[in-house]
């Protein structure tokens, strides 16, 4: 029997009872895609008619595309229904570990579109956009100051995009001494990222263990340290949402054998405003943005990943470069003069400048002891989960832990069946966003929580009552119910395995074959 | 008369003569989950003991097939693109993926019969 | 502090539950030696009323594209965004949500982006579209590495009309990515033959259509020769709405598509944040990057849709991915579908009919200028002339005219000195008579 048959078995077949004839529920709206709303001519927006004019020729597209027609009041409708199925952190919590998901201030958002920000080209004259250019160079400045970093790159969109360009800079800087190293240590807990970006460096992944602490195994990785090794991939607090507390020594250790030592700043919110990563002997490290300083994750993006670097690092940077000088704030977007080292290009134009006006204004709402106060407060917040938690789910490390703590699926064993999958249904049904499920890898059916500094202590109780609920009952053999979870979302449990078996990608009209590609 | 032994990454192979038929077990599909892809090797292909033969997906995983020993590709389970679900249904009759020539018969020494695999797999828990 | 709901009797209280005495216990791992004991260089916190002026005077600073006369283009573009999308991507349901990987509750963000990936495939004419990329430089750098992993070869040819940083992209992932690049020249007057560099290590050609220049030209015997040779053509469109107009890449023959998404629902914004669209053939899906949306159903039957074939992704395959890519470029591509849904068929062929009628009368106007020779003869919206004289001093000059004349070329080949006297504009349906007449004569009084 399939795993989705099984699913299904355990499924409340209660539809029928609860049926409304619409096949809405309450304020719960739904509404067809817009390809099935289509009214060949209809158009949301008004636009004057063009003159004729052909410098096309042949070249003019002819037949229909297929787009949908739809008038406006449609299209926000369509919108609105779609947004109700979704859930925010505008909401309630939402605990993903190593995602970060605090509040997004409405200020910024005000910010980002003032018409001196939004409606500005990339390829003005820079006398045109000094404005832009200085506030660019103060975020760097800013960035810099907060991790004790000498140079800071950026250009990168996002957090994995940063990864890649903070590796591309190791591996110009070990060619330029006339070296080739072609491994790159990364530890069995680390985001899918990291090993993906090294590989897409050219570099062969050896994993370091784990030691029964939780973090990096020192000795392993000294031992697996060598003259071919261009460097190492942590990420610090680590993905157990534990401090490397070995990491000076790491760090000492990975620079003595000429390696050199990146670090994933996707957990920086633990140590903002009282930690400098620079201190601590990190060689280069990309901010997420969209995590620690605020900019909203939009339901996958945009990010923005800026990449702070060290000294040995900093000529390699990839252009653009913003350079102050006496003459003003300039963007250098050549490989030539001092920048005749760097990189290259690794995306269009300068940066995600809309994630910077953001974060800009994030850092200046907070100023340097808000942040102390903001990383102190993310840390509390997830020390009082494990102290509430800790004695009905099983804690995968003793205390403290920082900004997020991981339980693992050991209290579950005798549930009778229930999963971390089924607990976290469960717990979508109670009106939360579950937590990270089944990351990290190094143990069994992970559940990683980061309330962050935003929740209130009054929100924490409340998700501490479900969770402790919930786990009571797992334990008293309500497996059923799991199985059954979520039970009150606009969908329950889909097939996924139907979904990668036979991919339907797009829509298409009924009827419609697809267009079989020559082979 | 077919024999039938286990790797430890959980494929078995079954050799006829000098052509061996290989898939994954039984314990290796309740692993993966519902298999939705199943990626195999070209016909004619050389294949190394314990090197990459084929890749089996599920939804949330994607696992490296090991070839048992080395030989050359003779034939691969075409059923599978259509129809992935075998592989969970019946992994050892219709979810077998490829058949090889049997390039070196003492490289099946190595390998697990039935009795230790199972004691293999018992130990794994 | 606005943004920290906690208050101190909160903090003892929760100390208090954890049994430490101070928050600073919480740190014990972090070596004493590395704690921050002064305060940051930064300034102090500042309320939203600091915070707003001071943002604003330094907006101030910068020259918007509507408050002037603008021809700007070369992969970004003004143009008008509805004030409905605006409104609907600001929705917190959409602005706050994550990556939708709870799909029981992330049905408006799935179901949102399966009606993008469809309205992608129909307007690049091609089978299969993703959730979006970073920008379109990336994805180009992503389609070309695409087509090394299809046809087992490593060898792109990058036409010369490519937008230089679309090619500095690609060739950055490519030095460090172990395949090769060759880059053709830029020429905005001849036709370079690619098709005749097409060989048996050729796993990719590059074009952008319309190029760089503003030159729209027909792929087809391209594609042929590349199909002929083993290759894939690979085709960038900078500007999505040439789309409503322009045969498509996928009727031309096209394997793969790179484009840029900015135009539709997107501000300039410096920029960045963009989004890139990326097409393909259906043949090619397991060899895609980025997130893909599917079609299902749920438990009571319902339709529903999930992120699929997530087994190409870093989060499953980790170093074995077709890619290390995580973020995709959600909310704006969000704002993308809702603008193309609100412009439908009528709308969008309208809006791309419109931007081309203004980049006619453009072009009309300056090829009367004396001195100025209009290089492209088929464009859509955007087109390049030589002046007489060298075109970024001409730029600067009329920037402080209050006109932004369009980019010169030196900007994107600094190196090419015989591309200086070159000047690329963008029109598009925020174009006025007046701009148009007000670009000619402050050019004609520059150029006397």
């Amino acid at each position: 029997m399939s795993e989705w048959s099984k699913a299904l078995s355990g499924f409340a077949r209660d539809a029928a009872a609860e049926a409304t004839i619409s096949g809405n529920r309450g304020l719960r709206l739904e509404d067809p895609l817009l390809f099935e709303q289509d009214e060949p001519g209809r158009c949301g927006v008004d636009l004057p008619e063009p003159p004729a004019a052909d410098r096309l020729g042949a070249l003019r597209r002819e037949g229909p595309i297929g787009l949908p027609g739809l008038s406006e009041p449609q299209v926000v409708r369509h919108y609105m229904r779609a947004s109700q199925k979704n859930y925010g952190i505008d909401m309630g919590l939402y605990p993903l570990g190593s995602c970060t998901m605090k509040h997004n201030p409405r200020l910024n958002e005000k910010l980002a579109r003032l018409p001196g920000f939004a409606d500005i080209h990339p390829l003005q004259p820079q006398s045109t956009v000094t404005g832009a250019l200085e506030l660019i160079d103060t975020l760097a400045r800013w960035l810099k100051e907060l991790t004790g970093m000498p140079a800071v790159a950026m250009s990168p969109a996002a957090g994995a995009h940063g990864e890649l360009c903070g590796m591309m800079c190791i591996r110009a800087a070990i060619e330029a001494r006339g070296e080739r190293r072609q491994r790159v240590l990364v530890p069995e807990s680390a985001h899918g990222t990291n090993p993906a970006t090294a590989a897409a460096c050219g570099y062969a992944v050896d994993p370091i263990p784990a030691n029964a602490r939780g973090r990096v195994d020192l000795a392993a990785l000294k031992a697996k340290l060598g003259p071919d090794v261009a460097a190492i991939m942590l990420t610090n607090p680590n993905t157990c949402g534990l401090f490397e507390d070995e990491i000076l020594a790491i760090a000492e250790a990975v620079h003595a054998a000429g390696a050199f030592f990146y670090c994933d700043g996707a957990n920086f919110n633990a140590l903002v405003g009282r930690v400098r990563p620079g201190d601590l002997g990190i060689d280069c490290m990309h901010l997420n943005l969209h995590k620690t300083f605020s900019t909203p994750h939009g339901g996958g993006g945009p990010g923005s990943g800026p990449v702070v670097l060290a000294a040995s690092l900093a000529p390699f940077a990839p252009l653009p470069w913003l350079v102050h000088d006496g003459a003003g704030c300039r963007l250098v977007e050549q490989a030539a003069g001092p920048a005749a080292q760097a990189i290259g290009r690794i995306k269009g134009f300068h940066g995600q400048m809309g994630m910077f006006v953001r974060a800009l204004a994030y850092i200046v709402s907070h100023g340097s002891d808000g942040l102390r106060q903001l990383s102190g407060d993310a840390v509390l917040n997830a020390n009082y989960l494990l102290a509430r938690l800790g004695d009905l789910l099983t804690a995968s490390y003793p205390g403290p832990c920082m900004h997020e703590v991981l339980f693992d699926d050991r209290f579950l064993r005798d549930s009778g069946g229930v999963t971390t999958l089924d607990f976290a249904k469960a717990l979508v049904d109670e009106g939360f966003h579950p937590m990270t499920m089944y990351f990290p890898l190094v143990v069994h059916g992970a559940l990683l929580m980061e309330p962050t500094e935003s929740e209130s202590k009054a929100s924490l109780d409340r998700f501490i009552e479900v969770v402790r609920g919930l786990a009571e009952r797992a334990k008293a053999g309500g497996a059923a119910s799991f199985h059954a979870a979520p039970r009150f979302t606009p969908r329950r449990r889909l097939d996924e395995t139907a979904a990668a078996r036979k991919p339907v990608l797009r829509w298409r009209k009924p009827g419609v074959t697809p267009r079989e590609a020559a082979e | 008369m077919a024999t039938v032994k286990y790797t430890k990454d959980h494929e078995w192979i079954r050799v006829e003569g000098d052509v061996a038929t290989v898939g994954i077990t039984d314990y290796a599909q309740t692993q993966l989950g519902d298999v939705v892809y199943v990626e195999l090797p070209e016909l004619g292909r050389r294949v190394e003991q314990g090197k990459e033969a084929a890749v089996v997906e599920s939804v949330k995983a994607a696992s490296e097939v090991y070839a048992p020993i080395s030989g050359e590709v003779l034939a691969v389970n075409d059923a599978l693109s259509g129809e992935p679900g075998k592989v969970n249904a019946d992994p050892m009759g219709e979810g077998w993926f490829l058949k090889l020539r049997i390039g070196d018969a003492k490289q099946l020494d190595g390998l697990m019969d039935e009795a230790a695999y199972n004691a293999f797999v018992e130990g794994l828990h | 502090m606005r943004y920290l709901p906690l208050t101190d009797n909160d903090r003892r209280a929760m100390l208090g539950a954890i049994g430490a005495d101070t928050v600073e216990a919480l740190f014990r791992d972090v070596p004493r030696s590395v704690w921050l004991e002064r305060p940051l260089d930064l300034p102090r916190a500042m309320g939203e009323i600091e915070v707003e002026r001071a943002l604003t005077r330094l907006a101030a600073k910068n020259v918007p594209l509507s408050s002037v006369p603008s021809f700007l283009g070369c992969g970004v573009y003004r143009h008008h965004v509805p004030a409905a999308v605006d409104h609907l991507i600001q929705r917190g349901e959409f602005l706050t949500s994550y990556t939708p990987y709870q799909p029981e509750v992330s049905q408006g963000t799935l179901q949102s982006m399966f009606e993008f990936q469809t309205q992608v495939a129909l307007i690049t004419a091609m089978d299969v579209a993703n959730a979006s990329m970073y920008d379109g430089a990336t994805a180009c750098a992503e389609a070309v590495m695409m087509a090394n992993r299809l046809t087992r070869r490593k060898k792109a040819i990058l036409a010369g009309d490519l937008h230089p940083h679309y090619r500095e992209t690609t060739a950055t992932y490519a030095r460090f990515g172990d395949f090769t690049v060759v880059e053709r020249p830029a020429n905005p007057t001849a036709e370079d033959d690619l098709a005749a560099l097409v060989d048996g290590e050729t796993a990719s050609v590059v074009v952008q259509n319309p190029g760089v220049f503003g030159h729209v030209r027909d792929l087809t015997a391209l594609a042929e020769a590349c199909h002929r040779g083993g290759a894939l053509l690979i085709v960038v469109v900078t500007e999505a709405v040439s789309l409503g107009l322009v045969k498509p890449p996928g009727e031309m023959g096209a394997d793969i598509v790179a484009a840029e998404g900015q135009s539709l629902g997107n501000a300039p914004s410096f920029g960045g944040p963009h989004l890139g669209l990326f097409a393909a053939r259906e043949k090619f899906v397991r060899q895609m990057p980025g997130r893909l949306v599917g079609e299902t159903v749920d438990a009571d039957g319902r339709r529903g849709y999930v992120l699929t074939l997530s087994t190409r992704e870093q989060h499953i395959r980790r170093e074995k991915a077709t890619s290390n890519i995580c973020t995709n470029s959600g909310l704006c591509a969000l704002a993308f579908t809702i603008h193309l849904a609100l412009l439908g068929e009528a709308g969008f062929t309208r809006l791309a009919a419109l931007n081309h009628a203004r980049a006619v009368a453009l072009a009309d106007r300056l090829a009367a200028l004396p001195g100025v020779k209009v290089l492209t003869d088929r464009f859509f919206n955007e087109l390049t002339i030589r002046l007489p004289r060298p075109a970024a001093a001409v730029v600067e000059t009329l920037a402080g005219r209050g006109l932004l004349a369009g980019v010169p070329a030196s900007r994107l080949w600094p190196e090419r000195r015989d591309l200086a006297d070159l000047l690329i504009l963008a029109a598009t349906e925020l174009t006025t008579e007046e701009d148009i007449a007000a670009l000619a004569a402050g050019l004609g009084a520059v150029l006397q």
